[in-house]
This record gives structure tokens, sequence and C-alpha cells, in this order.
């Protein structure tokens, strides 16, 4: 699975993307997976109120949205266009 | 950069590092829809006062490219299925931005003026909370990014 991170979640986990072969089918599962490989991605996600996430380049509210069959997933902090 | 012509609402979007130009724009809008009533054109430029004590040197504007463009055509033709609109342009700029840049035009046509000005609120208020972009402000000696407001948030349920 393809994972983004974009803005100072990009910084924190120090890449803008990267493959990983995931176990998790949820998006908090994923988060709790990412947690438990380094301290980088704990500090990332440190405060899940900050943080936003699309799977398949569309924003889910509920972090118990699936992610089974999804390609992307990415994270992100809200959003400040305009 | 994509244009659909969906209900006889003409919607462009794009999503570009380079600057525009707002009256070649109009000009487009006039070029395609003839029959407009009035016109309504909103400009937001990078500005220099936010921390009165420090100068903003630059704004670098990051985005989800496969997924901006798409994000604001799903704001324009929630627009155009909510009023009656001749055309929405839409172009939001990413990148490197110095004060006084060009940040993001949105114009909406309609045949009334009511329809343009709500739309033209509507389509503005879901591009700051609703469209994977962020901006990092780029001081002389640091750097930090521009955090989203609650106010901003709130005003998405006023729709």
């Amino acid at each position: 699975m393809k994972i983004l991170y974009f803005s100072w979640l990009r910084e924190k986990v120090g890449v803008p993307n990267e493959e990983k072969d995931i176990k998790a089918t949820t998006v908090i599962g994923l988060i709790e997976e990412l947690v438990q490989l380094e301290e980088r991605y704990a500090m990332a996600f440190s405060d899940l109120k900050s943080v936003r996430v699309a799977v398949d380049q569309k924003l889910v509210q509920d972090l118990k949205t699936s992610i089974e069959n999804a390609r992307e997933v990415a994270f992100f902090p809200p959003m400040t266009g305009g | 950069m994509s244009s659909y012509g969906i209900n006889h609402c003409e919607i462009f979007v794009s999503v570009q590092g380079h600057d525009f130009n707002l009256q070649f724009e109009i000009e487009s809008i006039k070029n395609e829809r003839k029959n407009f009533g009035g016109l309504v054109s909103f400009l937001g430029q990078v500005r220099n006062d936010r921390d009165t004590e420090k100068e903003l040197l630059f704004l670098e504007l990051e985005h989800y490219p496969d997924m901006t463009e798409r994000e604001i055509i799903s704001i324009c033709q929630e627009a155009k299925d909510r009023w009656e609109l001749g055309a929405i342009r839409v172009i939001h700029r990413v990148g490197k931005l110095v004060p006084g840049d060009n940040i993001v035009l949105a114009l909406v046509a309609a045949s009334h003026r009511n329809e343009a000005f709500k739309a033209s609120e509507f389509i503005m208020d879901f591009l700051k909370s609703r469209v994977p972009i962020w901006k990092k402000e780029h001081f002389e000696d640091n750097s930090s990014w521009v955090k989203s407001k609650q106010s901003d948030e709130e005003l998405l349920s006023r729709w």
C-alpha cells in the first residue's frame, strides 16, 4: 500500500510517501501499526485530533473506515487553502 | 487543468505554479457565455500582516497533486447544483509565493447577482478547509505551518 504524508506530518515522518506491506484493515489500525514501527511515527500521530485522512484520495471522517483494497492512504493536518 | 460543461454551467479548474491574469480569465468566461447577468470575482493574494514583528519572506503552498484539482471540481459541482450558474472558473496557485503574489481566483457568472455572490462565498469557504493545500510561512530566521482556523471550519455549517 502507498502511504502519503503532507505538511508537518511529512516532516515528522521524514518521507513524502512510502510503500508498505500492511496487515491492518482500517485507518486506525494502520496508524497503530505505523506507531509500533518507529518513534518518528509515534511523534507524527501523537495528536490524532489534528490528523486528517484520505483513502484513495477521498476524505474520510471516521478512523474506523476500511482500507481493505485501498491503493493509497494519505495523512495530513487540517487544510489551509484559499 | 480541467473543463466540464455540465447542465450548461461551464466549470474550469486549474491548480498551477504560474500566475494568472484576472482580465484574461474574465474574458474567457465572456467568450464562452454571452448571456450571463453578473460575474463575481474573488482574488486572494499573499499578505504580510500576520505578525507585525516579523516580515514574511515567502509562502510555500504544498498540495496533494492528484486530489487537489478533483476536490475543487467537486466543490464547483456542488455549487452548480445549489444555484443556477452560467460558469465557474477557479485557479489555485501552489509552490513558492511572495507577499503581493496572487494565490487564488474564483470567478462565478450567473443570470442574477444573488446566485453569483452566494456561490462564490460557498466556493471560497470550502476551498479554505476542504481542499488538500497547506501553507508554510517562511520568515528571516524560522518557518511555520499556518494553522487552520476554527472560524473557517465553522463557516461551513452555514451551507
